[in-house]
């Protein structure tokens, strides 16, 4: 019974050590994004980006916080007032949440411990994903109805109706995948990857299901959710202070996660050829996993700051009419390829 | 009248195929910007860098002295004259005794104004002035909230007797004596 107890003690101090470190790492990433974005931003428009807080504008996301906090926080008169409260609080949490089934390295050996690197290996681990991707809709809808504004109302049904087209695409990507290597959970994925990368045999399933990322994520060319131009921010038009704060700061949390799964889906994860995810104690892995994702949060900017936005039609034409056929079209290919040249 | 060689005839045609999946046109386009990506930026970070002025550049006016730091300025009043703004307003005042250190000849001006806001920068003044008195500089007015401010007296005038003081002005005497 001791023994159990204290297999147990240190299965959640294991766990809840892992699980604040992940939070940390999330957090100040997200908060370099956006630093990342501004400065990214500014080289591809031939300028220079923040440069006056610290060296090369290094503290500009801690100035942003102090600005975020010190504002006033203001409740619109006409809104519902604990669901306005909620909202932002909703969509950062099943933001934070995603990142529990990512597998960031084999096993850590830490001060003579194996450290799992992973928080839980649930066999239905890109399925969570998918699943949290579509529970965050729920955030944008609340914030932008019970602001009881027009623009945000407007941006709430444009990005409900936007990832709930874009989720049916980004699931039949998947599929090829989980037909592929035969499970569900992310591990398995990966490990299947320690030879030959996923993207080379699917790299129309990597472009579907990077397009579905980008429009699950709300960005740019797929920003119909926000549109300063037309709905001078969308569903947080009426929000200010930290709970603004908390919808840009999910925003970003959402693409830094969303780069991950891509990284694991379609690039080996934690593998890299010729570097073993068992180097440095193990601390290889998440290093390989976190370079992978850090150049698809470069990609993702770099789309945002080439394309325009797309036009509300021209958005739902290419999700259901070019994106569905084609993510069938791709499961059918590999279940055919699968059928005559076993994988 | 056509400009440029860049207009394109706008066609109402079915797109073709390769148009039609994007991905040509959406790589053209991420390679037109990884090119700015990696280009220097124009931007010039004001109040730590300035960028060069040119030779003829005229702001903020200065009223000079000579070499024995005394004010070249005799209130004549052809400046105010030649003045198309009527910016320039002065009080004259005869030297005194014991002054000689400071006055070069026996009139001054005791009180010198130009009003920043009217001024039109056009540099009459300086063509008009016998002295070599005044001439303007590529120092930039600061701004300032209130318009009495811009009324600029001897003080914001006249440069400093002591060397570090003096304001450099062989460009435009260059220019001057080319003219």
């Amino acid at each position: 019974m001791t023994a159990l107890l204290l297999f147990s003690l240190g299965f959640i101090i294991e766990k809840a050590t892992l699980i604040l470190v992940l939070f940390l790492v999330t957090l100040g990433v997200a908060a370099y994004a956006t630093y990342g974005e501004r400065k990214i931003a500014a080289f591809f428009q031939d300028r220079l980006g923040p440069s006056n807080a610290g060296p090369w504008g290094l503290l500009q996301p801690i100035a942003d916080g102090v600005k975020m906090f010190t504002k006033e926080d203001f409740v619109p008169n006409q809104s519902e007032r604990w669901i306005y409260i909620l909202a932002p609080g909703a969509f950062i949490f099943v933001a934070l949440m995603a990142s529990a089934v990512i597998p960031w390295g084999t096993t850590l050996t830490l001060g003579g411990l194996n450290w799992n690197l992973q928080v839980a290996d649930v066999n239905i681990g890109i399925l969570y994903v998918v699943g949290l991707a579509s529970l965050g809709v729920y955030g944008i809808m609340l914030g932008g109805w019970s602001s009881n504004n027009k623009f945000s109302l407007y941006g709430a049904i444009r990005a409900s109706s936007q990832m709930i087209s874009y989720e049916l695409a980004m699931g039949l990507s998947l599929i090829a995948i989980v037909m592929l290597s035969g499970s569900l959970s992310l591990r398995t994925i990966i490990e299947q990857q320690s030879g030959m990368w996923n993207v080379v045999y699917q790299p129309l399933g990597f472009i579907l299901f990077l397009t579905c990322s980008l429009a699950e994520c709300n960005r740019a060319p797929f920003d119909m959710a926000e549109c300063e131009t037309e709905l001078i921010g969308g569903y947080h038009t009426e929000y200010s202070s930290m709970k603004l704060g908390f919808f840009l700061f999910a925003e970003y949390i959402n693409m830094f996660i969303s780069c991950t799964v891509i990284s694991c889906l379609y690039f080996g994860g934690y593998y890299f050829p010729g570097l073993d995810p068992n180097w440095l104690g193990g601390l290889m892995g998440p290093i390989i996993l976190l370079s992978k994702s850090f150049f698809f949060i470069f990609v993702f900017m770099w789309i945002r700051w080439t394309l325009p936005r797309f036009r509300y039609d021209q958005l739902m034409h290419l999700g259901w009419k070019s994106l569905i056929p084609l993510a069938i079209l791709n499961m059918l290919l590999t279940g055919a390829g699968i059928l005559f040249f076993g994988k | 009248m056509q400009l440029t060689q860049r207009s394109k005839n706008v066609v109402n045609k079915e797109m073709t195929f390769m148009e039609r999946i994007y991905l040509p046109a959406i790589l053209k386009g991420l390679l037109t910007t990884l090119k700015h990506f990696f280009r220097k930026s124009n931007t010039v970070s004001y109040p730590k860098e300035n960028r060069p002025f040119a030779p003829v550049y005229r702001g903020w006016h200065v009223l000079k002295r000579d070499e024995q730091g005394r004010e070249n300025c005799t209130a004549c009043g052809l400046c105010a004259v030649a003045c198309p703004a009527e910016a320039i307003s002065m009080v004259a005042a005869e030297r005194e005794k014991g002054e000689e250190h400071l006055y070069k000849e026996e009139k001054y001006a005791a009180v010198y104004e130009i009003n920043m806001l009217r001024c039109i920068y056009c540099g009459l003044c300086e063509e008009a002035c016998p002295k070599e008195a005044i001439f303007l500089t590529d120092r930039i007015v600061p701004s300032d909230y209130v318009r009495q401010n811009f009324v600029f007296g001897k003080d914001k005038l006249v440069e400093g007797v002591e060397p570090d003081k003096r304001i450099d002005v062989s460009k435009r005497q260059k220019h001057k004596t080319e003219a």
